[in-house]
């Protein structure tokens, strides 16, 4: 677990536009620097959102990369609570710290509907 | 000169990323209550504004995060985001490097303060640029609270740096205005983007309107996580305002739940 090197990775490529272009031609080469493991690395290389969201990348870091690869916003937050679905609740990070499992969970806890339905956002009621 | 001009705004990407997405008409009247914003500003005779955000992994990270930190240079670029994804081109403010010296100066004497002479802007603060500067004819003095990578900035220091603020933008001969902007309620960027707790936020506002200091500080992060998202976290924003205009009291301006801003969009000021 290296979340914070994960993190550290995003947090560079985002500002970087030398380094978007270097991960872009060689998505392995340019991880090298940082202590990740095998996990972490094919998360990055494929990229797996969901799993990056799962292992507890901030979405404010994990937003602009998933603008990286011109994923849609109503796809970006599609492909987090598949994750949750796929890999568990988040596991470390600003998400976990209070047992966060998901967009259902959370929404139950606050007595409102899901989002889930309509991934855009979106909650079909006006204002809502 | 007395500080000429407080408030807030919301600085979701969504309110010029996804504009097309939302209700026209509720869209619409949020934009105008940020043009009454600009105009406020601009009738102030403000000669430097300086804008309160909460910053999210632009320029500050985990290797050496701040509380709070204050730029000083004489320009600064943004967006870091994709400008057709952000809606905003590619663009230099103009910064004041004297005038935030002196500021920081100031504000030291009872606030530590990281100073930084680049900073990137991200959607944080560019958002509210786009509207209350859209010339770039005004300085501007960026602010971060770390509202983001926890431990965070306790809310109480954030009232003590507005206080700060307050008395540094009093010293100087400058006309400052001061701009807080984040949350209020809102899960941005998670699979529960788009949720907004409107209930909260109104009580929120009420307690940021009367400027009641002691309810305003009778928040924790693990109720306001739970109740208002990780978003929620940047009422400190909204607290260093009010701390900067201690005794006034405030008007919110607009107030809608905008879920495809994934933001409860706010607008308000204090009367000085």
């Amino acid at each position: 677990m290296s979340l914070y090197y994960v993190q550290k990775f995003l947090y560079e490529l985002n500002r970087d536009e030398s380094l978007q272009k270097r991960y872009l031609a060689d998505r392995s080469g340019v991880l090298t620097p940082y202590e990740l493991t095998d996990e972490e690395t094919g998360a990055l290389v494929d990229p797996d959102i969901g799993l990056l969201f799962h292992l507890g990348v901030n979405g404010q870091i994990l937003m602009h990369f998933a603008a990286l690869h011109q994923i849609e916003w109503a796809d970006y937050l599609q492909r987090m609570r598949d994750g949750i679905e796929s890999y568990g609740p988040v596991r470390e990070g600003v998400y976990a710290m209070t047992g966060y499992e998901g967009v259902d969970a959370h929404a139950e806890s606050l007595g409102q509907e899901s989002l889930a339905v309509d991934g855009s956002g979106n909650t079909g009621q006006e204002e809502g | 000169m007395p500080l000429v001009y407080a408030g807030v705004c919301s600085h979701a990407p969504g309110i010029t990323g996804r504009a097309d997405q939302a209700d026209p008409a509720t869209k619409d009247g949020f934009y105008a209550a940020f043009d009454d914003m600009r105009a406020a500003i601009e009738a102030s005779g403000a000669e430097a504004l300086i804008v309160i955000a909460a910053e999210h992994f632009a320029n500050f990270f985990m290797n050496n995060m701040p509380a709070f930190a204050v730029g000083m240079a004489d320009f600064y670029d943004g967006p870091i985001e994709d400008a057709a994804w952000l809606g905003i081109d590619k663009f230099r403010a103009p910064g004041n490097r004297d005038l935030s010296k002196r500021l920081i100066t100031e504000i030291m004497h009872t606030v530590d303060v990281a100073y930084a002479e680049e900073w990137k802007f991200d959607h944080g603060i560019a958002v509210p640029l786009h509207f209350l500067t859209p010339r770039f004819d005004l300085p501007v003095i960026p602010v971060n609270v770390n509202c983001q990578g926890p431990p965070l900035t306790p809310i109480g220091r954030a009232w003590a740096f507005g206080e700060a603020i307050r008395r540094a933008a009093d010293s100087v001969p400058e006309k400052i205005a001061v701009v807080g902007t984040g949350g209020i309620s809102h899960w941005p960027a998670t699979p529960d983007s788009g949720k907004i707790n409107e209930a909260w936020d109104r009580d929120f506002l009420d307690r940021w309107s009367r400027n009641d200091k002691d309810a305003l500080l009778d928040y924790d992060d693990l109720t306001v996580y739970a109740d208002a998202g990780q978003g929620g976290f940047e009422i400190r924003t909204f607290l260093t305002i009010s701390a900067a205009a201690s005794g006034a009291t405030g008007t919110v301006h607009f107030y809608e739940p905008i879920p495809i801003f994934a933001v409860g969009c706010t607008i308000a000021s204090y009367k000085l």
